[in-house]
């Protein structure tokens, strides 16, 4: 790598003071023709992009980003990675992305902070411990390290939690990933662009998709507002606005695109250092290496582009937080977003080739996409680079919702955050 | 949060409503006699607009009605209500 | 210690002493004081140390934009509240304050350090370092960073307090109580507009309270005497309502405003009576008028971030309003006009002080005045550095060249206790874009601006880019009269002069002799990233101002960038040489000001969190020592514990009692929806997996319901009760969904229908009286009916009378025993429950909770909807394909049980499990194998009931298994962390295959 980070370059970088660090990412004017073109400059798409360069040999690609890299979802969730999902497809999907997570800082040579804090799980009623033991058994079988705590356990581990029974819906118990915990979001976006772009990899940003150009019922091209771009390839990675690309194919995909929104509050010393998340009690917290924080809310269960959700869902969510810990109360927001999702029926993403030779979509990650980021794009990369899916995300094809075989993450894993 | 205009109630709070998701999409009459793409389609698939949307919102917390929502999802802004069964209005 | 009270001002009442703590040591102050006043008025500057390099800080501005002096109050208390800023804290009696981010104190604070190493640590080094080796990031890189980041303290105690909401409607609602706000405020409520005034701070007034310079006068009085007049005349106006202290937090669409208001924050512990501490107002107005004002420009150079320097019009305000000098000998240092207010007040009160300008000159009557005073200005200046560790003791000047880009000639070292700093002026578009309205760009003063047009809202005043006195007042009024029809106004000839700014220079970042990277010029201050960050980040290919901020940290800190987005824009503008109005802002995000997590949940905490749905023979259940379970948002008696028995032994003598006598449960959750209409048989028809139609007035049925998915969605047994009259239960989970769900279809799908459906859950109460011994029972409750099989057989339902009072009997079983329902109007739920008690006291009726109950269906194989299915079973798969007709054309789900991967039968589906040892009961929720060792282990499904049967004396489970119909006899494996438990496959049905309890 031309521009080695590490301590040492930054000692050296001091005597200079810091005028000669390299672009991390170049600026490009798109080319006439690519191999390969990614829509969607977030994660998952710059992932993808440096896994087709790094696995599959596909140097001349291009990243095309409406806004800036890493704006969307990718800058906007809670950071929270985990892979204890019930179902077996998705237990493989997410476990392939955590164990990827912990060699990331040290493959891209930019540290993503991914801290291995531990992710509880709170039940608050009878079927929650059922559901919950009944994930947390089908991961120990999976290999996924996940474990049944009792309340007492949950607290020791968690000491601000209010445990009391008196509690409108005591703490029954819970389970905790101790390999899960948080990144810093941004950074993975810009770790994987640094990555991508050293390999030859062009990343053009304020570049809006137009249209989607077929010659019968494969791919031509793709116009955009930098213009016309020839490729026998689309790897399409634009979250909640998978939809309107589509519609451009003259496809359309199983996705409604929705309001989430999050919060953070202001930074304080080290209290809470795990991440605890509770479904029946919606609530889930972080605390950020800043100090935030750093809050889930739900899901407005409308339709909306707008980025922005209602005042009664982050109400709602700092009711249950406050329930849970109450010591809260005299902190305060300090900033609140909102993104969009797009969420399948099923509650799973779709990793897939589509009816459009040479179109493929990566969507539908609903709240919970970026803890899979890498190995979303690693399996994309592998799906367009083969046309064909690695065995890791054949489950997570379009087609099942046709035949009915779906991976139904509701039930059981509950709210896939 | 918006404002809805409840066709039968007047204006009142969004909270008040749930969301239907896209509007217009009939439940077909012969399910049997659709093809297992054809029945997807109408099961799963949306067109999940970024624009003017036509959908359907219930009064949930008061009259308990189901009416469509002509609403913009890029700003929120609603354009039009009208009854089930009314024709959709052409401007949009 | 020197005393820096030098003035008596009308909004301080130097009569009334408060003392209060810092760091330990007790200090004086007087009633109107904020904490920064009072701390001032003692000579205190230095209150915290900063986010990253932690260096000293001090007090910078008057208000809600201080990003430096942030502070702990209360600290070790249940009243204990971090990052507090010190300009907003109004000081009571026993106020305790501690600085933050410091160890072990603020002013020896060995995070210092960081200062020394900054060079090492430029914005972003975090993303360059710390990976290796690896396993440090974990154990020790993380956890220094974790404890160095991080300001005040987390309160660890539980908040005693109260918080409030209120939601108001109003014609217009006016934010800010300065002089344009207040003129709009006054215009509103004349015009008969219900109209709400609210302002941030205690009182009125805006800047203007305290402008005494004879250049700004209206209708020849000082500005500040007209507006008190002003103000007086508000406070008579019928329908406005005046809230101080209250502060938007958030302007959302459709004009849904958030307004926090501060109740008993500046009261002393004893004064609070557990009155309510903040009141969180949710406003929907019709018309917006945002009048909030304007904040001051720092300036970007070498160390400006020293205790001891200020925003140039917060010394204005502490010397005018609160009788404050910040110090004795100031200078200040400016680009515009509005500074020469403060040096020019400075010097009437007797205090040295002195100006740099970086401009050339200027010629407006403001600057003539203090000109004339005598007052020294050091023209086309800059200052390159500052000293003093703790507190500013000196400044360095140089001159500028003429394009603004170098310094030149003498450094010029002067002594000073005080700098004053203004960059000019940034209007606080904040509002207006939170509600979804755009900016333009005003090139001449450099300020972002709110696009007019919309319809809901206005901007008037400074924060609308009006700067000057003459155009404040003029364009409020012309402004307002448009957007609120108002033909003729008090302010339509007011005769106003006021000195006028003339010339203009804007340098971001100002020029010096060293390099930037040698310097040090804090662009955010709390955060600490400085010009040379921003600088770094363009060199690194970061190009949006978004990125830039993340990578820099700019603008996020607890004042959100109030004082830091403007330069670091300029900044990235100058530096990659586009016009800054292209760059776009980045997103103002709400609150607006850090707002309380209390405020925002208001009541609805502790037992307020929830509603908690009670069955009319709750008070009984309690008085019976039972234990309860949340189901839904109900408290449902889950098992009566007698003599100390854990719930096992309660629940083996429950349902032993159940079988062999009698038992009785209260059913009373259960959904019920009443349904009627002359297609109400149609209806059930489309809705249910079986058919309706045939079905006999006072028969009852079991019913299916699918999701239109094919997946089994909810069950329950419906009695026609008429010919047009049905009764549907739901389970009690499922109650409201399931009534949504068919009324949707119901109004969207089939309007043809005449159908009517009503939710009855909380108008009948339920006894469920079962057992050998039942029917004894209710013979003895309702001695005319007949109870024989024929008149009244297994799944009927029958009409009777408890002491007058009607009630439908619903012989139904979900135990495998012969069972009554009893209906009754849930005003004598108790009394029927309590009767059933007496008159099974003969047989031992024994009252059984909702785990008794699962076990009882379990024994007989009856699915519990959300235990054995999970949203991805069908009636096929559970065993039910009895109850699917085949006959029916179409029903909700139909069609999608016949898809490719619906009719595999290999799919999951409903069996029995029997343990190898039959004292071994499974954990629910555990996996079934069949083969251990083979890698990775092939999961073929999970158990979803499981006890321990004292009827059968056995344990059993119900489980869902991968082509588990087939399997029945064979082997299979439920590995546990510990164990693997031999099971058998088995028929789910374990009592009474062929229901003979039921008409025992």
């Amino acid at each position: 790598m031309k521009n080695k980070y590490s301590i040492f370059s930054l000692i050296k970088n001091a005597f200079s003071q810091h005028e000669n660090w390299q672009q991390a990412w170049g600026d490009p004017n798109p080319k006439k023709e690519y191999d390969a073109v990614i829509v969607g400059g977030g994660g998952h798409g710059l992932a993808t992009a440096y896994y087709l360069a790094k696995k599959h040999n596909m140097k001349n690609i291009a990243v095309l980003e409406k806004g800036w890299i890493g704006g969307g979802n990718t800058g906007r969730n809670t950071t929270i990675i985990r892979s204890n999902y019930l179902w077996d497809a998705s237990a493989g999907l997410y476990d392939h992305a955590l164990k990827i997570w912990e060699n990331l800082s040290q493959e891209l040579n930019y540290n993503v902070m991914f801290s291995q804090r531990g992710v509880m799980n709170l039940a608050h009623n009878l079927q929650d411990v059922r559901d919950l033991k009944r994930r947390t058994h089908a991961n120990r079988l999976n290999g996924i390290d996940a474990i049944w705590l009792n309340t007492n356990e949950v607290k020791k581990f968690c000491p601000i939690i209010n445990t009391s029974p008196n509690i409108r819906y005591p703490v029954l118990g819970g389970t905790l990933q101790k390999r899960a915990g948080t990144a810093r979001h941004d950074a993975v976006a810009w770790g994987y662009a640094r990555g991508a772009n050293e390999m030859g990899v062009d990343i053009i940003q304020n570049c809006e998709v137009k249209g989607i150009k077929r010659n019968g019922n494969q791919v031509e091209g793709i116009d955009t507002v930098k213009g016309f771009i020839k490729t026998k390839k689309i790897g399409v990675v634009a979250a909640g606005h998978s939809s309107v690309i589509a519609n451009m194919a003259g496809l359309k995909l199983p996705l409604e695109s929705k309001p989430l929104q999050a919060l953070v509050s202001e930074p304080v010393k080290p209290i809470i250092d795990t991440v605890v998340m509770s479904n029946a009690v919606h609530a889930y917290v972080s605390q950020s290496d800043k100090g935030e924080l750093v809050i889930g809310a739900g899901t407005d269960a409308y339709v909306s582009y707008t980025q922005r959700g209602s005042h009664d869902v982050v109400e709602g969510t700092l009711k249950a937080i406050l329930e849970l810990y109450p010591i809260f109360s005299r902190m305060k927001m300090l900033r609140q977003w909102g993104g969009i999702v797009d969420i399948c029926p099923d509650a799973s993403p779709i990793i897939s080739k589509t009816s459009i030779k040479g179109l493929y979509f990566n969507c539908g990650w609903g709240t919970g996409g970026f803890k899979a980021t890498p190995g979303s794009g690693d399996l994309f990369a592998h799906t367009i680079a083969n046309d064909e899916p690695h065995k890791l995300n054949a489950a997570f094809n379009i087609n099942r919702f046709v035949s009915g075989d779906l991976v139904d993450e509701h039930g059981a894993a509950a709210v896939a955050h | 949060m918006f404002v809805i205009n409840c066709p039968y109630c007047g204006e009142r709070d969004q909270s008040e409503f749930n969301s239907g998701g896209e509007a217009h999409i009939i439940r077909p009459k012969q399910p049997t006699e659709l093809s297992d793409d054809e029945w997807a389609e109408f099961l799963f698939m949306r067109k999940n607009i970024k624009g003017i949307q036509f959908e359907r919102w219930n009064h949930t917390h008061g009259c308990r009605k189901w009416f469509n929502v002509v609403r913009d999802t890029t700003n929120d802004q609603i354009h039009a209500v009208y009854k089930m069964g009314e024709k959709p209005p052409k401007d949009y | 210690m020197s005393n820096y009270r030098i003035n008596k001002t009308d909004f301080v009442d130097q009569t009334s002493r408060i003392s209060f703590k810092f760091d330990g040591k007790t200090y004086f102050g007087y009633k109107g004081d904020t904490l920064a006043s009072a701390l001032l008025s003692n000579g205190i500057h230095l209150l915290g140390r900063s986010f990253k390099y932690h260096r000293p800080r001090g007090i910078m501005s008057c208000g809600s934009e201080e990003p430096n002096a942030i502070c702990q109050i209360n600290d070790e208390t249940e009243l204990s509240e971090p990052n507090v800023r010190a300009t907003e804290i109004e000081l009571y009696e026993g106020l305790e304050v501690s600085a933050q981010n410091c160890w072990p104190s603020v002013n020896f604070d060995i995070g210092g350090i960081n200062n020394f190493i900054s060079p090492f640590i430029p914005a972003g080094f975090y993303y360059k370092t710390f990976m290796w080796p690896k396993s440090f990031w974990k154990n020790i890189y993380e956890p220094l960073i974790r404890k160095s980041a991080g300001l005040g303290k987390s309160p660890t105690k539980p908040d005693p307090e109260i918080y409030d909401h209120k939601h108001v409607h109003c014609d217009v609602l006016v934010i800010g109580g300065g002089i344009s706000g207040i003129m709009s405020a006054k215009l509103a409520a004349q015009k008969n507009l219900n109209t709400i005034l609210v302002d941030d701070k205690n009182t009125l007034g805006g800047s203007t309270i305290i402008q005494e310079n004879e250049d700004f006068k209206i209708n020849n009085e000082i500005s500040k005497d007209w507006l008190i007049k002003e103000i007086k005349e508000l406070q008579k106006l019928d329908n406005l309502t005046i809230k101080t202290r209250t502060s938007i937090a958030a302007f959302h669409s459709y004009n849904y405003l958030l307004a926090k208001e501060n109740l008993t924050d500046h009261l002393p512990k004893d004064k609070k009576n557990n009155s309510i501490r903040q009141r969180l107002w949710k406003i929907r107005a019709k018309k917006v008028v945002i009048a909030a004002g304007s904040i001051e420009r720092p300036l970007v150079f070498n160390n400006n971030d020293r205790p001891g320097i200020f925003l140039a019009n917060s010394i204005n305000k502490y010397l005018n309003f609160y009788g404050v000098s910040c110090g004795l000998n100031n200078f200040i240092f400016t680009n515009n006009d509005s500074a020469y207010e403060t040096a020019i007040s400075l010097f009437e009160k007797g205090i040295s002080v002195n100006m740099i300008d970086i401009r050339k000159k200027a010629t407006s009557n403001i600057v003539k005045q203090a000109e004339k005073l005598g007052i020294k200005i050091y023209w086309n200046s800059t200052v390159t550095n500052t000293f003093g560790y703790r507190k500013i003791n000196s400044i360095e000047i140089m001159k500028l060249s003429d394009d603004g880009s170098n310094v030149m000639g003498d450094k010029i070292k002067i002594n000073c206790d005080c700098l004053g700093i203004s960059g000019g002026w940034t209007p606080m578009v904040h509002m207006h874009t939170q509600s979804g309205g755009k900016l333009n760009f005003r090139e001449n003063d450099q300020v972002f601006l709110p696009k007019d047009g919309y319809p809901n809202q206005i901007s008037v005043g400074s924060c609308n880019g009006d700067f000057e006195l003459d155009e404040i007042i003029k364009n409020t009024n012309r402004n307002i009269k448009i957007y609120l029809d108002i033909k003729n106004t008090d302010y339509d000839n007011l005769d106003i002069s006021c000195s006028k700014e003339v010339e203009k220079r804007n340098i971001w970042l100002l020029p010096n002799y060293l390099p930037i990277g040698k310097t040090k010029s804090f662009v955010d201050f709390q955060n600490d990233s400085t010009a040379k960050d921003i600088k770094l980040a363009l060199r690194e290919g970061f190009r949006s101002i978004e990125h830039v901020k993340r990578y820099t940290t700019t603008g996020m800190a607890t004042d959100q960038g109030k004082l830091s987005n403007m330069h670091a824009l300029g900044i990235i503008a100058e530096t990659a040489g586009v016009k800054m109005g292209t760059l776009g802002t980045t997103t103002f995000r709400p609150p607006f000001t850090p707002l309380t997590f209390g405020a925002i949940v208001g009541r609805n905490v502790g037992r307020f969190f929830d509603i908690t749905r009670k069955t009319p023979m709750h008070e009984w259940h309690l008085d019976n020592n039972a234990e309860f379970e949340n189901v839904g948002q109900w408290k449902r008696a889950w098992f009566y514990p007698k003599n100390n028995e854990d719930m096992h032994k309660a629940v083996q003598r429950e349902s032993k009692a159940a079988r062999e006598s009698a038992g009785i449960l209260d059913a009373s959750t259960l959904g019920k929806i009443d349904i009627q209409g002359t297609d109400a048989s149609e209806f059930l028809n489309r809705v249910y997996t079986n058919a309706w139609s045939k079905l006999a007035i006072g028969k009852c049925r079991y019913g299916l319901m699918l999701n239109e998915d094919g997946m089994v969605y909810d069950d329950g047994v419906t009695t026609r009760l008429g010919e047009n009259h049905y009764l549907m239960t739901t389970t009690t989970g499922g109650a409201a969904n399931v009534l949504s769900k068919l009324e949707d279809y119901l109004q969207t799908e089939w309007p043809e229908l005449d159908v009517y459906m009503t939710s009855v859950t909380d108008h009948y109460a339920t006894a469920s009286v079962c057992g050998p011994n039942s029917k004894k029972i209710l013979i003895k409750l309702f001695p005319d009916l007949k109870f024989d099989d024929e008149n009244f057989p297994h799944m009927s339902f029958q009409k009777a009378y408890l002491d007058k009072i009607e009630c439908r009997i619903m012989r139904i079983s979900f135990t495998g025993e012969q069972s009554y329902e009893i209906n009754i109007n849930s005003k004598y739920g108790k009394s029927l429950w309590e009767k059933c008690i007496d008159a099974g006291k003969e047989f031992d009726i024994t009252p059984y909770g909702t785990e008794t109950m699962h076990l009882l269906r379990a024994e007989k194989g009856f699915i519990i909807v959300g235990q054995d299915t999970d949203g991805t079973m069908t009636p096929v798969d559970l065993q039910m394909d009895w109850i699917v007709s085949k006959k029916k054309y179409d029903f909700i789900g139909k069609r999608s049980l016949y898809r490719s991967d619906t009719i595999r039968d290999d799919r999951k589906q409903l069996v029995g499990l029997l343990t190898d040892d039959p004292n071994e009961v499974l954990e629910e929720g555990a996996q079934i194998v069949a083969d251990i060792n083979k890698k990775p282990i092939d999961m073929l499904g999970h158990v979803t009931s499981s006890y321990y049967s004292p009827n059968l004396k056995k344990s059993i489970a119900l489980a869902v298994v991968r082509s588990g119909k087939k399997m029945k006899g064979q082997k299979l494996i439920v590995p546990m962390e510990n164990k693997n438990i031999n099971v058998t496959v088995s028929d789910f049905i374990f009592l009474d295959k062929e229901n003979s309890k039921l008409n025992a």
